[in-house]
């Protein structure tokens, strides 16, 4: 899950590690009382949306008075805000946050993330901060600095002093700067984070050590124990479609292409999307609807897949193996009982009693097309949507 | 022979009494494998499915020799459940469980390191189906009669998927020597590496199909592994091509976030390690035919 940049900010403070001052606002008459509030004689109005690459997109505008602040929180507010990471649809910006601007001497980047290989906490850092990290390490990767967290015994002084170091920090702000590090570390541990990123950590011209821009996500699993963190969540950021399927138990992503797809199991969903694109088709989505594979799942998927005005043809492939294909069959059919699908649908069933699934189906007068392998399932998926674009 | 259980493997269930628990326990039972009770804590003394219920993995140890488990349990439960099986000397334990957060499971790996490696179990999952040796045991939630008994090993991390790939091989008449699903997880108890170091060592085993998915640095270790220390041919089909960058793809741990994560990058990293790749997932079983038959 992710979360916003003032609420990364909020719980960075509460860490300890310093911030600029700031406020958020929903209006621009709102923004304009905030950046008086926050006082200061020049501000930097920022689109809040899940995104990074803000800057790029127009998202963050440099105020020189108040006046100026409400504009650009009236340019902002209520528009969708399309940056490279948001697709070509974006994301709609609903609050802005007013902050004073600082004075910048330096800009660092300092990242945590889950290291799969060595199972540690990583610490990176980099002394070429506001560039993506990805950037520096294409352009700049001599100056990336790794240190390995082993996750039992958390973070000890001397790696974030030595990350502080070799930042080539000036000594007065050595301590200050290694509070930071621990400070990032202790919020990802204790609150389950996935990623913490403080892109650009900024030493100010008057020796502050501020986080001026920050991103956090947070690991799903183990949001049942992190009330404050679930609470952070704003599903006006994610896609419908992806929040109506994960509050259904579905694990859905939206996809560019036409097919949509309705697949038990994760793996299976990510194979028989690339079958598709190898028959020539591209994938309209990834939707898993988990081992089960139970009628009202499929009735959630129909109703799902079918409102993605995108899909032209529907491809459904379930290998049954406990919950057999009969029984998956039926829910098929009481799913099409319940909802009406006009496109054509491909049904591909594999596994346990596969007979006697395929019995049920055909004998069920469904209006469907048969297929036996995963092949012949994304191939003729791919016909079917031939068909449509002669017409 | 086959790796990590065969018919001589004797099981409890963690978590045997819940409905999920109970379900997979008889469908083991039904299949051969020989499952000596369950833990639930606080029904000890009880008899559940005609077994005997422990309170605790050490309890049920002490009983009835077990030196398998698998886990029913939530996920809240799940890593406490993992170490508990760990101190009370299973060897092998399968974790079905889907949900446990990465921070645990670190923890859980943690917590084994304090054990000599002749002491250590071996954790395999969690968000898996589990293990299956053909015709010998299965400690696992998958339908037993698609895997045919023969000489190919099969580790992959989806479940349905490597269903998919057994039921090919089984209409091609190649059989397996035994299937491990390591599940789908970021953090795992068994890396691909792990389970190919195993089957190496395995005289029924003579060739490997491992299946792997977009995310994390496993599949090209394991290449890697495979080019410099087995004999065995390795035969990878890599899923999720159409995967967009950055998202997370049904199973926790499916998401490119670096290079080398994507399945082009995979694939592309496995061939130089000598890894025979299956181009999609419709000719899995017809890529290891030809790779038996030279």
């Amino acid at each position: 899950m992710d979360i916003h940049e003032y609420q990364a900010k909020k719980i960075l403070s509460d860490f300890g590690i310093g911030i600029p001052r700031g406020g958020i606002a929903y209006s621009p008459e709102n923004a304009e009382y905030k950046a008086k509030e926050v006082g200061g004689s020049r501000w930097v109005v920022k689109a809040q949306v899940h995104s990074g690459a803000r800057g790029k997109a127009g998202g963050i505008i440099v105020c020189n008075d108040a006046l100026e602040v409400a504009r650009a929180a009236d340019k902002l507010l209520g528009k969708k805000l399309v940056t490279n990471q948001t697709g070509p649809s974006g994301k709609i910006i609903n609050r802005v946050y007013i902050e004073e601007a600082s004075d910048i001497e330096r800009e660092l980047y300092l990242g945590l993330v889950f290291d799969r290989g060595s199972e540690c906490i990583m610490v990176v850092a980099s002394t070429e901060g506001g560039m993506s990290v990805e950037e520096i390490s294409n352009k700049k990767p001599e100056t990336i600095i790794r240190s390995k967290i082993e996750a039992a015994v958390g973070i000890q002084e001397f790696q974030a002093r030595e990350i502080a170091f070799n930042l080539g920090i000036e000594t007065d702000l050595i301590s200050r700067t290694a509070e930071v590090i621990e400070g990032c570390y202790r919020a990802f541990s204790e609150l389950d984070a996935t990623m913490v990123e403080v892109n650009p950590l900024v030493i100010t011209k008057d020796k502050h050590v501020l986080a001026l821009d920050c991103k956090m996500s947070f690991d799903n699993n183990a949001l049942f124990r992190r009330n404050d963190v679930a609470e952070l969540r704003d599903k006006s950021q994610e896609n419908p479609s992806e929040v109506y399927a994960s509050d259904r138990g579905l694990n859905y992503v939206g996809l560019e292409g036409n097919i949509g797809n309705i697949i038990n199991g994760a793996g299976l969903a990510m194979a028989s999307m690339d079958m598709i694109k190898s028959a020539g088709g591209e994938p309209a989505n990834f939707l898993d609807i988990g081992g089960g594979a139970t009628p009202e799942k499929i009735v959630k998927a129909f109703k799902l897949v079918s409102s993605d005005e995108k899909v032209k043809v529907i491809l459904v492939n379930i290998f049954a193996g406990i919950n057999r294909c009969d029984w998956v069959a039926e829910g098929i059919v009481q799913a099409l009982e319940t909802i009406k699908i006009s496109i054509p649908l491909v049904i591909r069933l594999a596994g346990t009693n596969v007979e006697k699934g395929n019995k049920i189906l055909k004998e069920s007068g469904i209006d469907y097309i048969e297929a036996h392998s995963l092949k012949e399932a994304a191939t003729k998926a791919v016909e079917e949507l031939k068909k449509i674009e002669i017409k | 022979m086959s790796i990590l259980i065969d018919e001589n493997t004797k099981i409890i269930v963690q978590g045997f009494t819940g409905k999920i628990g109970s379900f997979h326990a008889q469908e083991m039972i039904d299949y051969g494998s020989k499952v000596v009770g369950g833990v639930t804590p606080g029904k000890g003394g009880s008899t559940h499915l005609g077994l005997p219920v422990f309170n605790t993995v050490k309890d049920a140890v002490k009983e009835t020799n077990a030196e398998a488990s698998i886990l029913f349990v939530p996920p809240s439960y799940a890593a406490d459940s993992a170490m508990e099986a760990a101190d009370a000397g299973i060897k092998v334990c399968v974790a079905i469980t889907d949900g446990i957060p990465s921070h645990d499971m670190i923890k859980v790996k943690r917590y084994m390191r304090r054990y000599a490696k002749s002491e250590k179990m071996t954790m395999i999952g969690p968000n898996c189906a589990g293990i299956i040796s053909p015709g010998k045991s299965m400690l696992g939630i998958m339908p037993g009669h698609i895997y045919k008994k023969g000489n190919v090993g099969i580790v992959g991390r989806s479940g349905t998927l490597g269903y998919e790939a057994a039921s090919q091989m089984k209409e091609l008449d190649i059989g397996v020597s035994t299937s491990v699903g390591i599940g789908g997880d970021p953090i795992n108890g068994s890396s691909f590496r792990d389970v190919l170091a195993r089957f190496e060592e395995d005289p029924d085993t003579d060739i490997i199909l491992m299946i792997g998915e977009i995310g994390g640095p496993q599949e090209v270790d394991a290449g890697k592994f495979a080019k410099e220390n087995m004999k065995k041919p390795v035969v990878a089909y890599i899923a999720g091509l159409t995967a967009p960058k950055g998202r997370v793809m049904g199973h926790a741990g499916a998401i490119v976030s670096a290079y080398g994560e994507s399945a082009v990058e995979k694939v592309e990293l496995l061939k130089e390690s000598g890894v025979t790749i299956s181009k999609n997932p419709s000719v899995i079983g017809d890529t290891i035919k030809s790779v038996l038959n030279g």
